[in-house]
Order: C-alpha cells, then structure tokens, then sequence
C-alpha cells in the first residue's frame, strides 16, 4: 500500500477518535512543550548573565577580598590582613604595567530631592574617575568628577539620563543642586543613556565621588568597622597590554606585598571575566542536565501513553484488521498501518507542543518577568525526541497487530 | 478439457497438543475445476468451516498439500499467502465484513490498494472499483457508508469487492446467512449470473435450498468428505484419489 494511502487511513483512524487522540498526544505535548520552555529560560538567563558580564565593560579584571582568608574587622585576628582598601586601587593605577583604568565602588540607597521633586530609594554609586571608561559609559552633559575633586570630598554628583529627566525635565540641569539624604551636591554632568545590563539599571542612578559615600552615606556602624575597606577593585586592562596573565600576575605581586601575604595564602581573589563566564556556565550545564531529565521522563510518559492508546486501539479493531488482512494485507502492511498511527500522533503531538512551547516561553517572558530565548535547536531536538518516542512505544502495539491470526481477527467481535 | 483451479491431496489440520489434539480435517482430497459451482455442507465440526480457511488461505493444512491455480501454497509464510489472497481469492463473508465509516467505493478499492503489482493509480482504482459496483447493480450507493446500506446491498459491495481483483475463485461463506428470503434469492442469482459468467465459486451453506443453486455438493462429516453429489446424481467418493 502506498505510504500517502497509509498515512491517510491513520489520519481518519484518528480523526474518528478526536478526544482520545487529543488526551493520548497530551503526554507528548506536555513533554514537547516543556523542553522547549525550559529551554529557553535557561537560554534567557545565560544570555542576560553574559550581558550583564560584557557590559561591565571589556577586559576587565576584579579583585575581591578573599572573605574565607582575610576576615574581616578587629574580631578576626587576622592582623593588617584585612582584605582589601581603598589605597590597594591606588596602589594598582600607580603600579601595575598595562593598566588603563581602576575603578572603586561602594554602593547605597537614598532619598533625593531637587525642587519639589522627592525621589525616595535611589541608588547611590559611589566610584572613582575611571568608571565611565571601565564601565563603557558616555557623559551626554558636563564632566564626570576628577581625582581631585575624589581627593578632597568634593560634593559634586553625575546623573544617570532616566534619574536627570525625572528630577530636572528636558532641562539640562549641571550647575544645579540636589539633595541626597541631608546632604546638598552640585550636578557637574548626565550620562547618555545606557538601558538595562542584566538587571541593573544604570540610567536611574546617581554617581558620586567614593570619598564621598565613604563619609556620608555608609551608615556609621558599618563604617566603623570597614573603614576605607572595598569589596571589590575593577581593574581595566589597556589594550596594549602584554597579556592578561601578565596584569594578573603583577597586581597579584603587588598586592602580596601590601598586605603581607603570600601568594599561596592570599587574602583576596583576582578573577577574570572568563572566569566568571565559565563558572556560569557550570551552573546552567548543571541546570540544563536537570531539564534534560524532567523532558525525557515527560516524553516516556507520553510514549507510555501512546503505546497505551495503540494497544486499546488495536484490540478494538482486531476484525478491521482481520478484513484487511483477508483482501491480502500482509503483516508489514498492518504493521505499519498501526505505526503510522503511532508517528502521527507524537507528530502531531510534538507540533502542539512546539506551538505550546513557544507560546509558553513568549508567556512566561510577558508575565513572569523571565527573560526568556527560544533555541532553535530546542524546537528541533524536542520534535525529533517525540517522533523517536512515536516510533519506539508504536512499534509494540503495531507488531502485536500484525502477528494477528486472520481467522481469530476476523471471528473477533 | 478444464483446468484444475483447487487441488487438495490428503489435506489435514490438526488443532492444539498431546491430549487435547482435535483433528478437524483427517486427510481430505478434493478437486474442484475451472467455472465450477460447489455448494459445501455438513453439520458444524464437521470441518467445513475450517476447509475453507484452507482453500481461502488464511490457514496452511498440518499435512497434505494443496494446489491453487497449478502453485503448491502449502508452506508459504504469511506474507506470501497475503499476496494469494490478494491475487486469487475473493471473499464473501455471512456478516458482509465491510470497513465501518468507509463508503461502498472506498470498500471495494481496499484489495487493488493492496496489491503489490500492477500499480494502479488512483482513478484506475477508482474506475476499476466503479466498473464492478455497477455489474452487482449498486451505480448508485457508492457513496454510502455500510450502516447506511440494507443487508443485501452490503452483501452486494462485499462480493463488489470480492471481485476487484479478478480472482481465479470466490469463496462464499454463508453468503446469505443474514439475509431475509428476498434478498437472499437475490444475492444467489447474483452469484449464479457470476458463475454463468465464469466464475468459479465454493460457497459454504447449511440450507438446501441454497445449495440447490450449485452444480455440485459437497457433504462434510467429522473431518471428511461425506458425499460429493453432481448435478443431483449420487457419486462415490474414492477414499484417497479425490473426483475424477
């Protein structure tokens, strides 16, 4: 029989059941669907991590205080080796070969008020006069601050575009003063616009010298403990550096020696961006396997489902295939009438699924806030995955039709 | 001269193992030629349901061989008896056997769809299918599903169907077993014109006045022939050699 004759009469097979073939092919679409959302919240959130990564700004190094090292504070008992200062970034610029740009920052959240403009919950960026190119960030208007004005405490602030409009309206507001908690700052420069990097917005904030932040806006038993302590130094590489490696190794030196450590037992922790990447990597692999999991147990029950289905299906129409086998259709002729049948379903099956998974994923990214990415691949893999389950769990049920002895199928009622 | 279309040499067939061993035929030799019209009898067990299994190939015989059409299908493999029974065999069943939610074209189509040689294309099918609805006098049910068919004209599809594929013979199977009077006198003109017409037909029947139609009967009694009774002239039936 012709393969379009066979897919045909599979096609009315199931079409003269809708309901069950629907509820039969539900396993497989759940399981086609879920693959493919879950995959693309896991691709979504890879994307928006190695976004938030690169827009840190290119060939950037961190140093961060090694906290199961260092301790921190007079508890510790650990001496000067107190993770790491403010000084240490100084210390880097000055030092350090092939370094184009150190940038320090402490972070808080204040109120901000200009006019009759009260803005509650700002976040505060303290840093030092490399952030804009460390960060990759363009001044529309004004000037960022100097290390002069870092120096000497200068209250001087630079507003992130979105934070400049809602104070101050379309009019470019330099010059002009805000308030930040009790604390009165000239304006001296807007940033361009930047959008979202990651999660973090950096056009709502307000920038301003660390000295500044140090003194006024670190709440005071915090302060008294930290001191001019840092959490982390972001130190930009030149692009005429030697390598990487070498800028490692030399504010790895530097450091050692600052704080009296040596470099087997250091008390911070010189990190690249490809480190980074790659222990998120580690971490969506490991979340990937997981969903690979969940899909293939989904799919098998789908497949167990059809295979269910196959086989009520094939009992029910045991005299059908007594009389197709008695007008001369032979074994491999049933059997593939059956696994037809089988295929069409988890196709079908998978294509809902696809429809559902895409859907879903669009959904989820709507109004579950997730970032999601549907994969090509994903949509691919969980088809074939599906067809592949038609055939394995169809092959029983249709093999079990075509052993059927003629005259026994054809006595069947 | 005739030829042979069915020879059956000491055909038997054994069912079940050791002690629950039923012989349903003991050693059954037949002959039935070219345009012939048999009529087969005999009480139920007597083994002529299970002889015509046989003769239709949906069942090989234990022992014996049997010759259709001048070929020993004795020992083909299910797949080869498919294609016999696609090829040479046409059947009519007593409950007609049609294909529910399947139309009297569709129906008839079924064997020529089957079929391994000789390809058809659609509307040769088609035609080939229409062509013999209209020799049983259904031109006009075509279209009709089988639950919208009375008991004859269903009868009268499945022997459209028996016939699509020129089989060497027709094996009927209580054709009229579910048919009132009327529509059973039908039913065996129709198959008398058939057989005017050349057909070789083995019918299976219980009612005299059925078999009356045949040229020939058969009796069968525990597993062999009875009597084989031409044109109403009592025959003897030779124990091993079959008819000559």
């Amino acid at each position: 029989m012709r393969p379009s004759k066979v897919a045909q009469i599979a096609w009315k097979g199931l079409v003269s059941n809708k309901l069950r073939s629907l509820l039969t092919m539900l396993g497989v679409i759940i399981g086609v669907s879920a693959v493919i959302i879950m995959i693309s919240i896991s691709a979504g959130t890879e994307a928006a991590i190695e976004e938030q990564i690169t827009g840190l700004g290119s060939n950037l190094i961190f140093v961060q205080a090694n906290f199961s090292r260092g301790g921190f504070g007079p508890g510790s008992g650990q001496g000067q080796t107190g993770g790491l200062v403010y000084d240490d970034a100084f210390a880097i610029a000055e030092e350090v070969n092939g370094v184009s740009g150190v940038v320090v920052e402490q972070q808080s959240s204040e109120t901000i008020k200009s006019g009759n403009a009260t803005i509650d919950g700002v976040s505060i960026l303290g840093s030092t006069p490399d952030f804009p190119s460390v960060r990759d960030m363009e001044i529309a208007n004004g000037r960022y601050f100097n290390q002069a004005e870092v120096d000497r405490n200068q209250k001087v602030a630079v507003l992130g575009s979105s934070l400049a409009e809602e104070l101050f309206g379309d009019e470019i507001p330099i010059g002009q003063v805000v308030t930040v908690g009790n604390t009165k700052l000239t304006v001296i420069g807007v940033f361009e616009e930047k959008g979202l990097v990651g999660e973090v917005d950096y056009d709502s904030r307000l920038y301003m010298p660390i000295t500044v932040v140090f003194q006024k806006f670190t709440p005071s038993q915090f302060a008294r403990i930290m001191g001019d302590r840092v959490r982390m130094i972001y130190v930009e590489v030149a692009e005429d550096a030697e390598s990487l490696d070498d800028v490692i190794l030399q504010t790895e030196l530097l450091l050692a020696k600052r704080h009296d450590v040596s470099l087997d037992e250091p008390d911070f922790v010189v990190t690249t961006q490809q480190d980074i990447i790659q222990t998120q990597e580690a971490t969506t692999e490991a979340f990937r396997n997981l969903l690979a999991w969940v899909a293939a147990v989904s799919l098998l029950v789908g497949g167990i489902g059809i295979m269910n289905i196959m086989m009520v299906s094939v009992t029910e129409r045991t005299r059908e295939i007594g009389i197709r086998q008695s007008v001369g259709a032979s074994p491999s002729d049933v059997r593939w009438q059956f696994l037809t049948e089988a295929l069409l379903l988890s196709l079908i099956g998978g294509l809902i699924g696809v429809a559902v998974g895409i859907g879903g994923s669009w959904l989820f990214g709507e109004l579950g806030g997730m970032r999601t990415l549907v994969v090509p691949t994903s949509i691919l893999l969980a088809f074939s995955s599906a067809a592949a389950v038609g055939i394995f769990f169809g092959f029983y049920p249709a093999n079990k039709a075509a052993q059927l002895d003629p005259i026994e199928a054809l006595r069947h009622e | 001269m005739k030829d042979s279309i069915i020879q059956t040499i000491d055909v038997s067939k054994v069912y079940g193992m050791g002690d629950a061993q039923v012989t349903a035929l003991d050693g059954v030799s037949l002959q039935i030629d070219e345009n012939e019209f048999v009529a087969i009898m005999g009480p139920s067990g007597s083994g002529k349901s299970t002889m015509m299994n046989i003769l239709g190939c949906l069942d090989r015989p234990t022992d014996g061989r049997y010759i259709l059409a001048g070929d020993d299908v004795s020992d083909l493999n299910k797949t080869e008896l498919a294609i016999i029974r696609n090829k040479r065999i046409g059947f009519v069943f007593q409950s007609y056997n049609l294909l529910p939610r399947t139309n009297a074209l569709e129906n008839v189509m079924l064997p020529l769809q089957y079929s391994r040689n000789g390809h058809m294309t659609e509307n040769e099918q088609k035609g080939k299918a229409l062509q013999v609805l209209d020799a049983v006098g259904l031109a006009d049910r075509v279209y009709h599903q089988p639950q919208e068919l009375s008991g004859g004209q269903a009868q009268r599809v499945a022997i459209a169907r028996a016939l699509v594929n020129d089989p060497v013979i027709l094996l009927a199977d209580e054709p009229t077993g579910n048919l009132d009077t009327k529509s059973g006198e039908e039913i065996m003109q129709l198959l008398k014109k058939l057989h005017a017409q050349g057909s070789t037909i083995v019918m299976v029947t219980h009612e005299d006045e059925i078999a009356s139609y045949a040229q020939r009967v058969i009796r069968f009694l525990d597993g062999r022939v009875e009597t084989d009774v031409l044109n109403g002239e009592e025959k003897l039936v030779q124990a091993e050699g079959g008819t000559s």
